[in-house]
Parts: C-alpha cells; sequence; structure tokens
C-alpha cells in the first residue's frame, strides 16, 4: 500500500490555513475576546483562591506589557518600575479614603499620577543612554517608597491606606468580581497597547531604538518620542498599582520594594522583551514562584524566611540565563517553533507581506555601529 | 554652628566611601563601557565571608586582607563567566545581566546568612574624637576610612599614570583593536580592571558595614549614592569619583541632617538628575568629539 507523507500534514492544514483578520483593531479585539472567554472558562471553573491568582496575573500582565514597550520597543530601560506602581496604587488609595468619586474616575487618577511622574523621569531620560537612564530608575525605586514612611499622616505610615473594591452585581463572589475587573483592565490596556505599536508611534519608538540619528533624520521627534514611551509606560504601571491595591486590601511602602522592580524586569526578559503576549508567561511566573520556591525550601528544610530569598535567587537567576543564553524569551521560542511550523504549510498567495516582529531585538543590536 | 559642622564632617566619611565605590565603578565603565549594578553586593557578599572569618577567630586584619584578595578573585570571575558572554551585544544586556547578580548574590546571603542583621565590628574605635573640649562627630574609624580611601585613589592613580600596566590598561580602554595589533593582552587586562574594581567594592563593603544595619541589601543605596558619585564625576575618572564621592556625600548628609533621613534618596535622585540634565558627561570627563 502506497503511503505518502502529504496525509498527515494535510490533516493539520486547516490549522495553519486559520487567519485571524489583517485590519490591526479587528484582529486585536478579535483576540481580546477569545482570551476573555478562555478566561471566563478558567475563572468560572476554578475556586475563589484561584479566580484571586488569576486576577494578579491580570494586573501583573498590564504592568509588564507597558514595561516590555518602554524597554523592548523604545530602548530604555527601567529598573523603577515598581516606583510607578506606588505611585497608582497610593493614588487610587487616597482617593478612595477621601472622596466617594465613580471607580473609573479613581482608576484614571491613578493612571494619570503615575503618567505624570512618567513624564518628569522621562524628560531627563531622553538624554540619557542605558547605563545612565538604568541608574537613574535604580534610585527612582529605592527613593519613592521612604517619601510615604515620612509623611505618614497622609500616606497611613506603616499600616498603609485601605482600598475598597466596589461592590460585585448580583449573585457573583468578591474574589470572581475583582478578577474580573483586573482581566477587563488587561484586555483593554492590551488592546490599546497592541494597535499603538502597529500604528505610527509603534513605528516610531522602534526606529528611535533602533538608531535615533536615522530616525531624527526621517523626521521623527527623537526626545518627544521617547517621552511619550515612558508615560504610557508609566501609566500602565500605575494602573497596575491600583489593581495590586485592590487585591492586596491595603497599600503600604512594603509592598514595593527595589525587588518588586527588579522581578518585573526578570519576567519581563522571561516573557520576550519587546512582546506583549508573552508578558502572560512573566506574570505566570510572578504570582506563582514565590509559591513554588516556599514549597521548595520546605523541602529541603531551608527554614522561614529562605523562601523569599530562594525567590529572589530564582529571579536572578532567570535574568542571567535568559540574557546570556536565549534573549528573546519564551515568546520568542514559541514564535520561532511557530514559524517554523508554518513554514511547512501553504503560504498565503494574497494580502500584506508579513513584517516578522523579532522580540528581543532590543537586546540584539551590534554595538559596532557606536565604535 | 555645631550641627552644621557634625554633619559636614558626617558627609565627608560617608563621601569617602561612596568615592571608594565609585572609583569600583569607574574602573569599570572606563574598560568596558559597562556599569556593574552588583558592584555593591559583590562588596556585601565579601564582607559577610569577612563576618564568617571573625567569628572563626580570626583576626581583623588577616580577614581584611583575605576579603581583598576574595574581591579580586570574585571581580575576575565575574567578569568571565557573565561579562565575556556578552560582548558585542546591546547595552542593555550588561544593565540586565548584572541586576540579575545583584538579587542572586542578596538571595544568597540572605539564605546563607539569615534575616537578622548583624553587627561588623570596626577596626577602630567609633566614639568621636575630641577636639579642645568639644566632642566631634569625626572617630578613629572615619579618621581610618579616610586615610584607606586616599591610599586606594593614589594606588590606582600611581597605577594608571606611572607604570606600564597602567598605560596597557589605559590603551585597551581607549583603543582596544589598536592595542591587540600592538601586542597588548586586552581581554587580560579587562579581566585585571574588574579584579580591582572587585578590590575596591570590598573596600567599601568593609567600611559601611560597621555604621549601618549590615545584612543582604545595606549596600543597596550606598550603590545608587556612588552611581551617583562616578556620574557627577563623569563615569570615567578616578578624581572624579573622589570629587563625585564628596559632594553626594555631603549633599546627602544635609538632605539627612535638615530635612530627615527618608528624604535622602530623593535627594540623591534630584541630584543626579540636575547633573544629568546640566553636564551629561560629568564635570571631569573630556566632551565627546561624536556623539553617534
Amino acid at each position: 500500500m502506497p503511503t505518502s507523507p502529504r496525509p498527515a500534514l494535510g490533516r493539520a492544514q486547516w490549522i495553519l490555513r486559520l487567519r485571524l483578520p489583517t485590519q490591526p483593531l479587528v484582529r486585536h479585539v478579535v483576540l481580546a475576546l477569545g482570551g476573555a472567554a478562555i478566561l471566563y472558562l478558567i475563572t468560572s471553573s476554578l475556586s475563589p483562591y484561584n479566580d484571586f491568582e488569576v486576577g494578579e496575573i491580570a494586573l501583573y500582565v498590564i504592568a509588564l506589557a507597558g514595561l516590555s514597550l518602554l524597554t523592548g520597543v523604545n530602548g530604555q530601560i527601567s529598573l523603577g518600575h515598581g516606583a510607578f506602581m506606588a505611585v497608582g496604587a497610593y493614588a487610587a488609595a487616597l482617593l478612595m479614603t477621601h472622596t466617594h468619586l465613580n471607580f473609573l474616575v479613581e482608576l484614571l487618577a491613578s493612571i494619570g499620577a503615575a503618567g505624570l511622574l512618567g513624564l518628569v523621569i522621562g524628560i531627563p531620560a531622553t538624554r540619557l543612554k542605558g547605563p545612565y537612564l538604568a541608574g537613574m530608575t535604580l534610585l527612582l525605586a529605592l527613593a519613592l517608597p521612604p517619601i510615604a514612611d515620612k509623611w505618614s499622616t497622609t500616606f497611613g505610615g506603616d499600616q498603609g491606606l485601605t482600598t475598597t473594591v466596589p461592590t460585585a452585581p448580583g449573585t457573583i463572589n468578591p474574589e470572581e468580581w475583582l478578577a474580573w475587573i483586573q482581566i477587563i483592565g488587561a484586555l483593554i490596556v492590551l488592546v490599546l497597547l497592541a494597535n499603538l505599536l502597529r500604528s505610527r508611534f509603534g513605528r516610531s519608538f522602534r526606529a528611535v531604538r533602533d538608531d535615533e540619528i536615522a530616525a531624527s533624520l526621517s523626521g521623527i521627534h527623537v526626545a518627544r518620542t521617547k517621552v511619550i514611551a515612558f508615560v504610557i509606560s508609566a501609566a500602565c504601571a500605575g494602573l497596575a498599582g491600583a489593581f495590586l491595591g485592590l487585591s492586596t486590601g491595603v497599600v503600604n511602602t512594603g509592598e514595593f520594594p527595589l525587588t518588586l522592580s527588579i522581578q518585573l524586569l526578570a519576567a519581563m526578559v522571561l516573557g520576550g522583551t519587546g512582546t506583549l503576549m508573552g508578558m502572560w508567561w512573566g506574570a505566570v511566573l510572578l504570582v506563582y514562584l514565590p509559591q513554588w520556591s516556599t514549597s521548595l525550601s520546605g523541602d529541603f528544610n531551608l527554614g522561614s524566611g529562605a523562601s523569599a530569598y530562594l525567590a529572589t535567587i530564582i529571579f536572578g537567576v532567570v535574568l542571567i540565563v535568559v540574557m546570556i543564553a536565549a534573549p528573546t524569551g519564551i515568546q520568542g521560542g514559541l514564535r520561532w517553533g511557530w514559524g517554523r511550523l508554518s513554514a511547512l504549510g501553504p503560504r498565503p498567495r494574497f494580502g500584506p507581506p508579513s513584517v516578522p516582529e523579532r522580540p528581543g531585538e532590543a537586546l540584539h543590536l551590534s554595538r559596532t555601529a557606536e565604535k | 554652628m555645631g550641627l552644621f559642622v557634625n554633619i559636614t564632617l558626617d558627609g565627608i566619611a560617608n563621601g569617602m566611601i561612596f568615592a571608594a565605590l565609585a572609583l569600583a565603578l569607574v574602573l569599570i565603565f572606563r574598560a568596558t563601557r559597562i556599569v556593574n549594578f552588583a558592584q555593591g553586593a559583590l562588596g556585601m557578599m565579601t564582607t559577610f565571608i569577612a563576618s564568617s572569618l571573625l567569628d572563626r577567630g580570626v583576626g581583623y586584619w588577616w580577614a581584611f586582607l583575605a576579603v581583598l584578595a576574595v574581591g579580586f578573585v570574585m571581580g575576575a570571575m565575574v567578569e568571565r563567566l557573565l561579562i565575556r558572554p556578552l560582548q558585542g551585544k546591546s547595552e542593555l544586556n550588561p544593565v540586565i545581566v548584572t541586576i540579575g547578580l545583584l538579587v542572586v548574590l542578596e538571595g544568597l546571603a540572605g539564605t546563607i546568612y539569615g534575616n537578622s542583621s548583624r553587627g561588623f565590628p570596626a577596626a577602630y574605635s567609633q566614639s568621636g574624637l575630641t577636639v579642645g573640649h568639644t566632642k566631634i562627630a569625626f572617630s578613629h574609624f572615619d579618621v581610618f576610612i579616610l586615610v584607606s580611601v586616599l591610599v586606594l585613589m593614589t594606588a590606582t592613580l600611581v597605577l594608571f599614570r606611572a607604570t606600564s600596566l597602567g598605560l596597557r590598561m589605559r590603551a585597551s580602554a581607549f583603543a582596544g583593536e589598536i592595542s591587540r595589533l600592538l601586542g597588548v593582552r586586552v581581554g587580560l587586562l579587562l579581566t585585571l580592571g574588574w579584579a580591582l574594581a572587585g578590590v575596591a567594592g570590598s573596600l567599601a563593603g568593609l567600611l559601611v558595614a560597621p555604621t549601618s544595619s549590615f545584612g543582604p541589601y545595606y549596600m543597596d543605596l550606598v550603590l545608587v549614592y556612588a552611581f551617583t558619585a562616578a556620574v557627577i564625576g563623569g563615569l570615567e575618572s578616578p578624581v572624579g569619583a573622589l570629587i563625585g564621592g564628596l559632594i553626594t556625600g555631603l549633599s546627602i548628609s544635609y538632605v539627612g541632617g535638615y530635612l530627615g533621613s527618608g528624604l535622602q534618596p530623593l535627594g540623591a535622585l534630584v541630584l543626579l538628575m540636575v547633573a544629568l540634565m546640566a553636564r551629561p558627561e560629568g564635570i571631569f570627563a573630556r566632551p565627546p568629539a561624536r556623539r553617534v
């Protein structure tokens, strides 16, 4: 009986032939609705505590997507994104404590406050090269939390400020309701950012990252572009901070140590610098690694307190290993695999030429041009 | 008036320590264009090693010397194992890798030595000297800080200005390709630069430990202050590191003395932003011939 390798491929071909709409807005909204459907199935089948964790994953996706845009797409590094999260969290919590504004207004205020700080940091950042900006943002992460301790009557000192989640409609349990607020927030942010990256702004972000002089010769206002990227990124972190405050119930300085900023960087790098979808991998790591390291340190009898350090070590090792061995992260690896798979299938005869986005591009650029 | 004098003296002592760590950053930056954000954590690690040696009954000065040697070896190892593989990539990669090393070292120190901050002895008495009849906020140990950092600075300057090894190091930092053609072992000298930075960082760690809550994170703030100092000095010049260290130390001291210690990091941030806005290339660096 003659056998040929074709039928196996033929059966799989319908998967390879699936094409998303090419119009960016439609495409991203379709993707987001698909994601929402999957997440709805997940949250409705999980226990309330797991719903809470899914919500946390969603909020970290927001912060990581902003960081990925800044570092991966625009080439500016931030070691202080925890500080922007802190500003967003405190802004929302202050409004919740002192006013009775609409919940959405409070969220917008936290976005605005963090965006404003992003403007203050982003303007000097336009003149700085990599390591200088890294040092300045590192200092920012260390400088902001003590301010809340200094004016403890306003910011609640060690106790912090309490946050209130809007009451859930109907019979939805509060954890699931909070998770859905955070998931919807994350999906909206991802759609907006994905559109932005496919727009003129996104292209100028990349152009500035790759070659500032060439970008300015092409008519791009380099400084303005960098500031815009910084403000958008900080605003995302602010929203994530407000959501983090809702998850924890209180906002105090202990929640925004330097390690948070560095963990965000590690999660972003692992997920795939410059990608948006890869941030889901990073966010899963951020939420679950502390738990894994707690059980791991229990297995090895490392004693109490060691689990936090173990998580820290793992984050550090992730940073080093990914940078040296696989700078494109998980999403980069998946895209490579998908690219190999797609190459087996039929090629589209019509449609726009595919523009390969290379995650981690910012980390590949050769420095030879500088010398 | 007495308060002002004491704050100033305190600022000078702190500034000298920042200068030592800033010198470590400068040694690496001028050779490889990399800021080693793990430099403080390396100093923290070597100081923990010193603490273990002291616990086992090793004399203070033997531990002191042993730890400077350990700093030398660790600096060299970091360059060979972590930084060398990144050559030719974007300037963000070494930043991220050194940050990773920073948290790995802090996590290791926390796991091995525990959470509680332990004391670390000073080489000399930490009670203030008496000048005339008044006691000032400058101790024997502060004098030791001053002298040891000045010795370190002088040794560095002599190495770079007056020895053939220093000349080769400057040459390989300035024009690596040409130096290699002329027979200079550029790779080895880069490693040597990192190793010397490790010595300076270890010294800073030993000098900070007695006056701070000695634990895994005690060098975090010192590192960012030293970075501020190094940037003010231009990130290229050892003398700039010294002046930058004193400027940073004094500014931080005045902010702490008059506004409260919680605002010190913010004061440093403002200082750094002003320095970067006003003179991004630093006070002591030659303006770049071209910016590409």
